[in-house]
This record gives structure tokens, C-alpha cells and sequence, in this order.
């Protein structure tokens, strides 16, 4: 039995030892905007945040998550309203066929709660592990920085 | 609402309709639809390269308890293939095994662990017979061949000459020849091959959905491999997590699951591995290229001969429309006389290869524009000028019988020739230590959609309905498969503008075809063409039927009436009716209505009939390109940097500017990962690099910026003067590349991916040599 935070809701569930965050959240809970991309690591598509950290779900043992705070891109917008980094991705598309794009849009969100104002190079770094084989990633780059300039006037990342 | 302007979109830069659900997680792909009672299915795949089946033992995969059905090869006498004239390969493996990874038997289970289980059970006895992993292997003479039929292990070979080459280089005043090596490389789309394939055995129908570019191709080859009528038959295509060609024909897995729901006569949930989704393949052949082209002192192309082997893999997929392009495309470009071409399409024992984007033509395009730059150099010329010496003049025809009606070529080279700042800063780019500055260019094109499809059955090639009822919501039904391109979106806008509605007024439905119109596909960058103008001509077809019942509600002469979107009226003194008012009086005639509009190519852009399968090329419209990169070599450890890239392409007119930046970057992209770094490698057969570490695609990091001009040759026959803008942007990098790296270094690459180990050892090489040059 593993006590912990979802979403921003308290939840208790009995998981195997082996089953991983990834499965636990896609086919267990049914929260499939997780996407996986690759057979272990390699593309970032199932990055979600653990206590605001972008973190890969699928080298992570739903076990580990015990009294951690787990944020997925379900998670994201308030008030029928997208969050900022959901609306960069989606004015400036940052997003084509969409299906890197809830591990961008974590991996971003998790970059802008630490750091609201991140250099370029920062931006570079928190989302090199993840691919995206649309976009050639300079849309993606300008969804980011749309996002900081939405964040300086008030909008969650 | 009552604005007096109709609304427009056209040309702005608009935001996909389908964003909010990418961005929200909302937006379900194949993997993502989970049905009560769903079994886990698997594959076993071959272990061997080329073999003789002896038997496929099932037997303790049967007894395995959990396990409710288990297919091998022996349940689907079939064939299938996208080409009708080569359905050869099998779903599952008969008789023999030709590539390492090829399906031979499946497994459904109540979960993936049984399935997995099951899968060890399997036993396969083989005879081995030689493997070829090379052209050069399976072409020796003496190779076993892989199918009975292609002797020589030749799938399609083509030649043709137009014009008198030995007459064109005797008018030149420079020859030179180039031999050219392109690695395979792989769509590795970010998701992973899936289906859904649910059989309800009470009514004998069959519904599948599948993660595919083409979903009727997916309904023929259903029924072709379930032996079902068509009429039982469903096919739903959800979200799609990229395709970029590899699902531009019905794949194994789509069939496998459904071979396997109608035996367990359940619900099949069929998910690969990614290293599953590289080995289904479908990617660019590898490909040898000689090239020879003469040219005169002025630049002027006099003659061109070209030889091309591409490595095809184990199964003909589109193989015989890849060689074919490649020969075909060589013209639409440039003004070409004098082009013989040789190609052949090699089966080898490897994973089928396909249609990846820029299909056929891109390297080629590399070998041509690398060469002609080289020639450049030779006769002192600027590398802008000898492309200007060789444009076409539209409107024209080419040897080859394609029809060229717009051509923003020029137009493109001046944009990035201004943008890059390439007369003033052409050599005079400084060097820093031992990183070398370089500035290269060249120019691609591709089509907008092939005149003649594939399957060709006498019907418009596009069909578009739409549907408007009491609510006053305007629904356009469509089997345009959305993909990630944005299709929906260009779709919605198209028919919005014709009406003169804001877009959110306008719905879409597509992807299932109990629903909407037929539609051959997304491939070939068809869809804004084609289906785009059908959409306009179902949405033109609909203003007719509502300003024909406005005339009747505001007892005005339809000529009169004035459509501005949310107002319809007689007269610039009357106050009108609303769209409201003026769809219940439509109603009125018909209850619901429902228009159609349709799209066919003209005659003339079918292309010719001067060699077998001239066909092939045969566009309404080209879209053109040119690309300017600038880039940095290390001398020190041989790593390239591309610093910018300056693109241009010619779309005609952009519908929607932020897609079309979107498709040229990303095209440009792609090509930047083939020049660089993406290579399929197989060892005895096992493809070594069937994972996204070890294919290797740039990463943010490694990407540069690229900015990208817009030409608007607004084509007569496009949607509103539309081309396309998915592909044509993509060849013209490799070259720009190589022509940069050149340009720093003094080193010419033809064999791509200019590796850092490549590039270092070809400049330790040169250290070595103490020479001043030369090709790798």
C-alpha cells in the first residue's frame, strides 16, 4: 500500500513491487495523457513531476512515489482555462502531432515552477532528454518563452 | 455576432483546432483506448534472416491457460501490398522467413505477461538459406532469390532516356561524375505502432482501430486478409502520434490484430515495442547514386545521367513508386534536356523499407544539387547563379511530360540569398581557432498530392460533405487523416472562409468510416490540395443553398443576395437575415441538409507515357525550396554545428502561416537529422539501431534556428492558389549541408551522415596527404 499525492488529491493504492509509474497511472488509473514513446528512457514522452521534479515514469517504480506529490498533465489549467505553458504549446505550436507534447509541457512546467525566468540555455537543458520528431523544436522553444512572458503577468505555469 | 465583414482565417497565422486536447492530454491515440474484456496480443518474430519454414510448433503456446488464441501464417493464405500489382508479403510469415524481425506467429492473451509467456513457447524449425544485406550482396550473380518471382533479386528496374545525353555532354563545357552513399533512415514517429481490433462475432463485423496515415488502404487490406466484405468491415483512425510515411500503407500490425479478435472472436489490443515499430520499418532505402551531369561555362545543365540502387528490404512495399520518383523528380526543378536514368530496386534481407517523406526524391536531390555545386566552384561561378541559369518558365511542360504551373523558385533563392546575407557574407565568415565558419545553399521541390493514386478506381479523388442542421453548426465530414500535419485545421478554415464564418463555427469529424466520405489518405502531401479543394467546392455548393433561401426569406433575386457569414442580405440598405434565420428557411426544403464537394486532377498533370511508369511525378502543383545553412566545423574533433538555417519554400499560398512555419521547419529538421546523424544499422540482419538512443535524432540541443520566408506563387488550380508545405523543404537541407561543410573545410561528403567521426577522419586524412582537398 502506498500513500501519496495526485493530482492535488490524497490517494491510497495497493501496487505490485514491479509495476511502474507509467502503468500504474496509463492503464491502472486510466490517465493516458502520459504518453510512452520508447522502450525505456529514451524520449522523454512519459515525463511527469514527482515533488515538482520532471521525472521519467517509465524508469520509476510506482512503489517509490510513497508520500511524494505526483503531477501529471491532467493536472494542468484552472478554471476551464489552459496554464500558461498549455498555451504556448498550443498558440505557438509547440505541438504538431501532440504526442511528446504532455512530456514537453512537463518537463517545461517543471522548469518554470523553479525558475520562472529561465536564460535560453536553461530552456535547452531542462528539455534536452526529451524528442520530438514534428517541430525541428523552434516553435517549441518560442511556446516556452511565451509561457514565462504569460507567467510574468500572473498565469500558472 | 452581426458583424458586417464575413470572417476570415485564411492566411493568418491560426492555431490548430485540435491544440487544446494535444496540450491537456485529452487527445486519445490507438494505445490510449481501453475496451472491458480487451486481450493482450504479441508477436514471434523471426530469428533468422532468410530460411526455409519447416514448421511453426504452436502447440505449448496453445496449452499456456490465459492464451485464446494464437495465428501463424497458415491462418491467411493472402498476400497484401499497397501496390496492386504487389501483394507478395505475408501478415504473418508462409513458407519463408525473409528479413530478422518478420512476423511469423501471434498470440492473444488475457495479459500481456501470458502473451509474452506464450511467445517463448513457440517453436520454428528453419532450413537457412544465404542472406543478402547489402545491393551489392543481392544482386551478385548466383544469389538466392528472396521471391520466387524476381529473379536477380531485382524488384523494379527502370531506365529511360529523353533526349540524346551523348549529344548534351557533347555540348558541355565541363563533366564531371559524382558516386554518392545515403544511409537508410527510419520515421521513428513518437508513437508506437497500435491497433484495436474488436470483432463482434453475433453480427460477423469487424472494427479496428489503427494508428495509420491511410485509413482506407487499411479497410482493402482488411478485408483482402480477413476474406470479409468490405461492408463488415470499420475502420476508426484516433489521435496519431506522427507518421511521416511509415503508415502510408495498411502495416502487419493493424492486420495481425484483427487476424487475432476474429480467432479468440474478442477484443485485441495490439501495442509494439518501439524496437517492433523500427523493424515494421517502411523508411528511406539505403541508396548508392551515380551521377554525371555536363554543364557549359554559364552554368547551363546540358546533360544528366543518373544510376540508382536503393537497398528495398525483404517485401516490395511502395518500392516500385520510390524508384520511379527518384527518376522522375530528377525534372520539375530545373529546365533538364538530355537525362537518361537507371535505376534499380533491390529486395534484400532486411525490413521493408517505404515512403518516408520527400518519397523517392531526396537523395537524389542531395547528389544533384551537391554536384552541380561542385561544378560551381570548377567554373567560378556563385553557387545562386547556377541554379538561376537552369530555372524552368512556368507554365510549361517537361520532357517527362510533368506539368508545371507555378514555380516561386526564383523567388525562394532571392528570400534566402537576401536573408542569410550571402553575397557580403560569402568567405568572409571568420574562423575561430580551429572551428571553421561555412555557408552553403541548394534547392528542392516535391509534389502536392500524385495525380494518379495508387488505387485507382475512377472516383474523385477527394470527397468532402458537409452537414448542416437546426443547431446552425456548420460539420464538415472528411476522411482526411489528420496526423499531426494540421489537415482538420486547413479543412475547418477552408470552409469557413468560403462562407464567411468565424472557424468556430465550423466542427470536423473524420477517421471513421462509418461516417465520413472515403478518403484515399494522408500521403504524398495530397490533402490541402486536394481534399482542400473539395472542401471548398462542398462549402461553395452549401453558400448556393443558403443564399438561394435567403432570397426566398428577404423576397430578394439570389444574384443579389450578399453573403457577409453571420448576415445574409439584399442590398447594401437592408438589414438582412441572420445565418440562423436563413438556415431554418433552408430547412425548410430539405430538413437536414448535406452538400458534396469534389476534387479530380486534370488529365494533364497525369503525367506521360514515355516510360513504364512515367506516371509517377505527376502533380497539380510543385511546391519549391531553397535553403541557405550556415555552419561550424571543429577541426579538432570533427563535430559540425548547424549555427542557422535560412529556408524559403513555395507553398503557393499559406492558409495558415503557423502550420506552414510549423511543416518547414520540421521538414528541415528531419533532414538536418539524416545529414547528420540518423543511420539504420544492421548486423547478419538485426537492426542495431531499433531504439531512440542509438537512432540517433538531434535533440533540442543539437538544433539550430530556422527561419523560414513564405512564397506565394499562388498556383491557378491550388486551394486558394494553394501547394503543399510538409515536404518539399526537407532534401534541399542535406545538400545546403555538405555544400557548407565544404565551404568551411575544403572537404566534399557524399556518403551521409556526416558523422563527427567521418568528418575527423576525413581532415586527419588530409593531414596525412597534405593535399589541399577532395571527396569522401
Amino acid at each position: 500500500m502506498i500513500e501519496f499525492t495526485l493530482n492535488g488529491r490524497n490517494r491510497i493504492d495497493a501496487v505490485a513491487d514491479n509495476l511502474l509509474l507509467l502503468d500504474f497511472l496509463r492503464e491502472r488509473l486510466g490517465l493516458t495523457g502520459t504518453k510512452t514513446g520508447c522502450d525505456g528512457g529514451e524520449c522523454g514522452a512519459c515525463t511527469v513531476l514527482v515533488d515538482d521534479k520532471p521525472t521519467l515514469s517509465c524508469l520509476t517504480l510506482a512503489a517509490t512515489i510513497a508520500g511524494k506529490r505526483v503531477d501529471t498533465v491532467e493536472s494542468l489549467g484552472h478554471d476551464g482555462k489552459l496554464s500558461a505553458v498549455q498555451r504556448g504549446f498550443h498558440e505557438k505550436l509547440g505541438s504538431q502531432c501532440g504526442y511528446c507534447t504532455p512530456g514537453f509541457v512537463m518537463a517545461s512546467v517543471g522548469l518554470l515552477r523553479k525558475n520562472p525566468d529561465p536564460t535560453d540555455d536553461e530552456i535547452l537543458e531542462a528539455l534536452g532528454s526529451n524528442i520530438c520528431r514534428c517541430t525541428g523544436y523552434v516553435k517549441i522553444i518560442e511556446a516556452v518563452k511565451y509561457a514565462v512572458a504569460l507567467g510574468k503577468q500572473g498565469v500558472a505555469p | 455576432m452581426n458583424k458586417l465583414v464575413p470572417a476570415h482565417s485564411i492566411g493568418d497565422y491560426v492555431p490548430m483546432i485540435d491544440g487544446p486536447e494535444k496540450v491537456s492530454g485529452r487527445a486519445r491515440y490507438t494505445a490510449d483506448i481501453v475496451q472491458p474484456g480487451q486481450l493482450a496480443a504479441r508477436i514471434y518474430r523471426s530469428p533468422y534472416s532468410h530460411a526455409d519454414i519447416l514448421s511453426v510448433d504452436v502447440s505449448e503456446a496453445l496449452a499456456l491457460p490465459g492464451v485464446r488464441a494464437v495465428v501463424t501464417g497458415a491462418d491467411c493464405e493472402r498476400g497484401f501490398g499497397v501496390l496492386p500489382i504487389a501483394r507478395t508479403e505475408h501478415v504473418l510469415a508462409r513458407d519463408k522467413v525473409r528479413y530478422r524481425g518478420e512476423p511469423v506467429a501471434a498470440v492473444a492473451a488475457v495479459d500481456d505477461a501470458t502473451a509474452r509467456e506464450a511467445i517463448r513457447r513457440i517453436k520454428m524449425t528453419v532450413r537457412e538459406l544465404p542472406a543478402y544485406y547489402t545491393s551489392a550482396d543481392a544482386l551478385a550473380p548466383g544469389a538466392v532469390p528472396l521471391h520466387d518471382k524476381k529473379a536477380g533479386n531485382i524488384e523494379r528496374d527502370v531506365l529511360f532516356e529523353l533526349g540524346s545525353t551523348a549529344h548534351g555532354f557533347a555540348e558541355a563545357d565541363l563533366v564531371r561524375e559524382g558516386t554518392y552513399n545515403c544511409a537508410e533512415v527510419c520515421q521513428n514517429q513518437m508513437e508506437m505502432h497500435a491497433a484495436l481490433a474488436e470483432y463482434d462475432a453475433i453480427r460477423g463485423r469487424m472494427t479496428v482501430h489503427a494508428s495509420t496515415q491511410v485509413p482506407y488502404y487499411v479497410h482493402l487490406m482488411l478485408a483482402q486478409i480477413l476474406d470479409m466484405d468490405m461492408s463488415r468491415i470499420r475502420v476508426v483512425k484516433p489521435h496519431v502520434g506522427g507518421g511521416f510515411g511509415c503508415r502510408t500503407e495498411a502495416l502487419n500490425v493493424e492486420l495481425i490484430a484483427a487476424l487475432l479478435a476474429r480467432k479468440a472472436q474478442g477484443t485485441v489490443r495490439l501495442v509494439t515495442s518501439r524496437e517492433e515499430t523500427f523493424i515494421t520499418h517502411r523508411g528511406r532505402p539505403e541508396t548508392d547514386i551515380q551521377l554525371k551531369i555536363g554543364m557549359r561555362k554559364d552554368g547551363r545543365i546540358t546533360a544528366v545521367e543518373c544510376e540508382c540502387d536503393q537497398r528495398g528490404g525483404a517485401h516490395s512495399g511502395y518500392g516500385v513508386v520510390t524508384i520511379l520518383y527518384a527518376g522522375s523528380m530528377l525534372y520539375a526543378i530545373y529546365d533538364l534536356h538530355n537525362v537518361k536514368y537507371v535505376g534499380r530496386r533491390v529486395l534484400t534481407n532486411t525490413p521493408p523499407c517505404g515512403a518516408f517523406r520527400g518519397h523517392g526524391t531526396v537523395d537524389i536531390r542531395f547528389a544533384f544539387e551537391s554536384l552541380i555545386d561542385e561544378m560551381a566552384a570548377e567554373l567560378g561561378l556563385d553557387p545562386f547563379a547556377v541554379r538561376r541559369a537552369n530555372f524552368l518558365k512556368a507554365p510549361t511542360f517537361t520532357d517527362n511530360d510533368l506539368m508545371v504551373n507555378s514555380y516561386g523558385l526564383p523567388e525562394c533563392l532571392d528570400w534566402v540569398e537576401r536573408e542569410s546575407g550571402w553575397r557580403s557574407r560569402k568567405n568572409n565568415l571568420k574562423s575561430r581557432g580551429g572551428v571553421r565558419k561555412g555557408l552553403g545553399m541548394a534547392c528542392s521541390h516535391y509534389i502536392s498530392g500524385a495525380s494518379k493514386p495508387v488505387n485507382w478506381t475512377g472516383e474523385p479523388h477527394a470527397t468532402v460533405k458537409i452537414k448542416l442542421d437546426f443547431d446552425g453548426s456548420v460539420v464538415v465530414l472528411s476522411g482526411a487523416a489528420d496526423i499531426g500535419q494540421g489537415s482538420s485545421t486547413i479543412l475547418v478554415q477552408s470552409v469557413a472562409e468560403v462562407l464567411g464564418l468565424d472557424i468556430s463555427r465550423v466542427r470536423i469529424v473524420t477517421g471513421d468510416s462509418e461516417v465520413v466520405p472515403k478518403d484515399n489518405g494522408s500521403y504524398s502531401s495530397r490533402v490541402t490540395f486536394m481534399v482542400g479543394n473539395a472542401a471548398i467546392d462542398a462549402a461553395r455548393n452549401l453558400k448556393n443553398v443558403l443564399i438561394a433561401a435567403a432570397a426566398r426569406k428577404l423576397e430578394a433575386r439570389p444574384e443579389d443576395i450578399e453573403c457577409l457569414g453571420e448576415i445574409y442580405r439584399a442590398g447594401a440598405q437592408d438589414k438582412g437575415a441572420t445565418f440562423d434565420e436563413v438556415v431554418a428557411e433552408a430547412l425548410k426544403d430539405s430538413g437536414t441538409i448535406i452538400v458534396t464537394g469534389n476534387y479530380s486532377t486534370i488529365p494533364e498533370s497525369h503525367g506521360g507515357k514515355k516510360y513504364r511508369g512515367a506516371a509517377i511525378g505527376g502533380t497539380m502543383g510543385y511546391s519549391y525550396s531553397a535553403q541557405v545553412v550556415e555552419v561550424s566545423v571543429d577541426e579538432e574533433t570533427g563535430v559540425v554545428n548547424v549555427d542557422k538555417v535560412w529556408v524559403a519554400h513555395d507553398c503557393g499560398k499559406a492558409l495558415n502561416r503557423l502550420t506552414v512555419e510549423g511543416q518547414v521547419q520540421g521538414s528541415v529538421w528531419m533532414g538536418m537529422g539524416q545529414a547528420m546523424s540518423e543511420e539504420a544499422a544492421y548486423h547478419d540482419g538485426l537492426m542495431l539501431t531499433a531504439n531512440m538512443l542509438d537512432y540517433r535524432v538531434p535533440t533540442i540541443q543539437d538544433s539550430p534556428p530556422i527561419e523560414v520566408g513564405i512564397i506565394e506563387s499562388n498556383d491557378p488550380h491550388g486551394p486558394f492558389g494553394a501547394k503543399e508545405a510538409g515536404e518539399g523543404s526537407l532534401a534541399a537541407f542535406l545538400p545546403a549541408l555538405t555544400n557548407a561543410i565544404a565551404d568551411a573545410i575544403g572537404i566534399r561528403f557524399n556518403n551521409l551522415p556526416v558523422t563527427p567521426d567521418r568528418v575527423f577522419e576525413a581532415i586527419e586524412k588530409r593531414k596525412r596527404k597534405g593535399n589541399g582537398g577532395g571527396a569522401q
